[in-house]
């Protein structure tokens, strides 16, 4: 299979396409803004459902762009992507132009800026914290509040950014319900003596072995769920914060204060996806994700013919979703370097 | 299994179909975001009249989508428009519209208004 190919972002997506592609024989250019790979993955502890070392998938990803024809690029941006002639332009921030004859765009996400919910208290509170932080303080072994402390009684608060139109957000960000209950299990490993509640509107457990891992941690870890969307956060003159909720359930307006609260932060469309798909001509959708041209037959595929996208650039996914999303955008990039290219 | 029997006690059960939903469907054709509601609550939470009295504009809102008037004909007055809740659903539901024209509706349309 001859070809070359330029993938834009080596997390897991990127480096899994990348590494299909070279495998089959293609040449590829992988364009990395960062000075590391890895992405978003180099930031977790254990994944969910199984509590694997997110380092493994690290290993396994290092391993899949180890190839001799796959050429990695970091701290490299694309400042100008253009289709001429049937094949690409790639104009990068330190002038390199790389010519290919298909992109593949894997973007990836950001996480939602928790500080745009103020109510939440984000950066106004100090033991207000997001997931990402908290899976920081799982890495380094240690919780505490910023005062040293260990807390004692936690609260997650699920959908922040997510399902929400004040921050313009419609969609469901699918990972943080599981991403909760996670956290809440693995707090309590930490903390034995900790109460962990955990504030959700629905617990969206959809995912292979999610409803296990929400039995488990009810059953086996005492995790208080509380059906209910927190409307807003104070701090108390102890420096204990305060939480406004209704119990949905009972019924009644509930007031709950802890020593810590985390913000499950939500996924949106990445800042350099979104500045590509502007230069491009990319067509993007109400989420503001990447819009592939077909939901069904077309999920890797842009309306640009030759560009393709792999994983999160176009919805909220897990890294196993991300993983086969790949492998699919590298099938469809096959298939239009053997036949559809002109 | 015979005595077990299908019935509900006539007190407890919701009758859906005999229920009189118009207030629900008058409040519905002139403000449609009283149709996106997910009963998360936050409204509630953020309710001063709430904190003080048994007020619930979650638990109203679904009680008129059943039909369930009673209630909230007694309640629905306790609300001081003070747009809170507007501020914090998730769902953009103009819930301080949605109480407008169920007061609305009590006083000008439903045979039994007070």
């Amino acid at each position: 299979m001859e070809g070359k190919v330029v993938v834009i972002g080596s997390g897991a997506a990127g480096m899994e396409a990348a590494g299909q592609l070279a495998k089959a024989g293609c040449s590829v250019t992988i364009v990395e803004k960062e000075s590391e790979i890895g992405g978003h993955v180099r930031n977790w502890y254990h994944l969910f459902p199984d509590r694997r070392d997110s380092k493994e998938v690290i290993v396994y990803l290092e391993k899949q762009i180890n190839h001799k024809n796959v050429t990695l690029l970091t701290k490299t941006s694309v400042e100008m992507m253009e289709r001429k002639h049937g094949s690409f332009v790639v104009k990068t921030n330190d002038g390199l132009e790389i010519h290919a004859d298909a992109v593949v765009l894997a973007t990836g996400f950001d996480l939602f800026k928790s500080e745009r919910k103020e109510e939440y208290g984000y950066g106004i509170y100090d033991n207000v914290i997001t997931s990402a932080e908290l899976e920081e303080m799982f890495r380094k072994g240690r919780i505490t509040r910023h005062d040293g402390q260990v807390p004692q009684k936690i609260g997650i608060v699920h959908c922040v950014g997510s399902r929400d139109e004040k921050v313009g957000n419609l969609y469901c960000s699918k990972l943080c319900c599981v991403t909760a209950v996670k956290q809440a299990m693995e707090i309590k490993e930490n903390i034995g003596t900790a109460r962990v509640f955990c504030f959700y509107m629905d617990m969206r457990m959809g995912g292979a072995h999610y409803e296990e891992l929400y039995r488990e941690s009810q059953e086996n870890y005492n995790i208080n769920y509380i059906r209910g969307k927190v409307s807003e956060v104070s701090e108390n003159i102890n420096s204990r914060l305060v939480v406004k909720v209704e119990d949905t359930l009972a019924g009644r307006p509930l007031k709950m204060e802890l020593d810590m609260l985390v913000l499950m932060a939500g996924m949106e469309m990445s800042e350099g996806g979104r500045k590509i798909a502007e230069m491009a001509g990319l067509n993007t959708g109400e989420n503001r994700f990447f819009a592939p041209v077909d939901h069904h037959f077309g999920s890797n595929m842009g309306n640009i013919k030759g560009v393709f996208y792999a994983g999160t650039c176009t919805a909220p996914m897990n890294i196993t979703e991300t993983i086969s999303h790949a492998r699919a955008a590298v099938s469809d990039v096959i298939d239009y370097l053997r036949n559809g290219q002109s | 299994m015979g005595k077990f029997g299908f019935t509900i006690l006539k007190e407890r059960h919701i009758d859906y179909d005999a229920n009189d939903r118009s207030i629900a469907e008058y409040i519905s054709e002139r403000e449609p975001s009283f149709r996106a509601c997910i009963e998360c609550g936050c409204c509630t939470a953020a309710c001063t009249t709430g904190n003080f009295t048994s007020f619930s504009l979650r638990e109203l809102q679904i009680l008129l989508k059943r039909g369930e008037n009673d209630k909230v004909r007694d309640n629905i007055k306790k609300c001081m428009l003070c747009g809170k809740c507007t501020l914090v659903c998730p769902r953009g539901v103009n819930t301080r519209n949605v109480i407008i024209l169920a007061r609305e509706a009590f006083q000008n349309k439903i045979k039994n208004a007070v």
